[in-house]
């Protein structure tokens, strides 16, 4: 593993290839500690992710996560960002791809291309609320099925709505 | 059974082995008088079979109690049973979460009478350091509590100190009043 991966012409190279071939749909690129983050538009995702699991061999997902942005003073910015984290074996290159979504907006489910977003957007479904397009099985999968809310939405009561039961 | 004025001790080999009876004299046999609570609480309380439901890090604690250190069967409590239906004292050892509550009511359900419930730990006592949306605020919301043990987690000692306690309301039960009415040991 080199010391500075963001340094490593490899991963330098990803980041040409997709501003060239992705120049629409890259919003912003960065390398922050040594990893290098790609902010994308919501609709170029299942190219973007299809293009670096085929060509440029990131071939694990090592997770996804979501923020709820509602906190931030200034919402300029849409509610929430949702990152995919990827992985590349056995380089060890780490590379992150950026959407953001408003409320009540639909991402395109990735698990076409990387199987393990199965359960990764069920959670970010039961968490935030955050729907995903062509997942199979979009249902709960922490919170009892009959449960109401998101609780990870900065708006969610910590104790529940019911104040615990 | 009557000594008719003769002097005998109730209980002594040499007094009831059969040459020391007079002839035409009834065999005397030994026997203690108690009541038929003490003597249902005393085997109760001395056998009782736990159902361990480790639900969280108390279960480490309750392993703990079971290992060689602490020694549980000392208590006759060594047989934890992996079935609800063989066991008589259920330890919720953890944290209940909201989904797990209905499970839990389902297998205190799925247990023969008599049965205790010991909540060991703040998290089943009362939620516990988790006062949210996901977590249970007590067991007791669910199922009959017994014996409460704080901590996080109780200790070996304290896990025992409840059981012992535990021990000591069995012994001041009146299991027989069950005969008559059904819900005396749940109503006090």
């Amino acid at each position: 593993m080199p010391e500075e991966p963001a340094d490593h012409p490899a991963l330098k190279r990803v980041r040409e290839s997709l501003m060239t071939r992705f120049a629409e749909s890259v919003l912003a690129s960065s390398f922050e500690k040594g990893e290098l983050v790609v902010e994308i538009r919501k609709e170029a995702l299942l190219p973007v992710l299809g293009c670096l699991k085929a060509e440029h061999g990131f071939n694990a997902l090592s997770d996804i996560i979501a923020l709820d942005n509602m906190r931030h003073a200034a919402d300029t910015r849409a509610r929430f960002s949702v990152l995919y984290q990827l992985f590349k074996f056995p380089e060890a290159f780490r590379l992150r791809i950026k959407i953001e979504l408003a409320e009540g907006e639909t991402a395109d489910s990735i698990t076409g291309i990387y199987a393990s977003a199965d359960w990764a957007e069920r959670e970010i479904f039961d968490m935030f609320g955050i729907r995903f397009a062509g997942h199979p099985d979009l249902r709960r999968i922490y919170m009892p099925d009959d449960f109401e809310g998101f609780p990870l939405r900065k708006d969610f009561p910590l104790k529940g709505k019911s104040d615990g039961l | 059974m009557s000594t008719l004025g003769r002097p005998r001790p109730w209980i002594s080999g040499g007094a009831l082995s059969k040459k020391n009876l007079i002839p035409g004299e009834k065999e005397k046999h030994p026997f203690i008088l108690t009541t038929l609570d003490q003597a249902i609480t005393w085997a109760q309380k001395n056998s009782l079979w736990p159902f361990g439901s480790g639900l969280a890090c108390c279960a480490i604690e309750m392993i703990a109690t079971a290992a060689a250190r602490y020694d549980i069967s000392r208590f006759g409590m060594e047989l934890f049973r992996a079935s609800p239906r063989q066991a008589d004292l259920f330890i919720v050892a953890g944290t209940v979460t909201n989904k797990m509550a209905p499970i839990i009511r389902r297998l205190w359900e799925q247990m023969a009478d008599p049965k205790w419930v010991v909540a060991m730990g703040n998290c089943a006592v009362c939620g516990g350091p988790f006062p949210t949306y996901s977590v249970l605020q007590g067991v007791d919301r669910v199922i009959p509590v017994d014996v409460y043990i704080a901590g996080c987690p109780p200790t070996p000692q304290g896990l025992l100190h409840g059981l012992i306690t535990l021990q000591q309301k069995i012994a001041k039960s009146h299991p027989t009043k069950e005969i008559f009415h059904a819900d005396a040991r749940r109503t006090g």
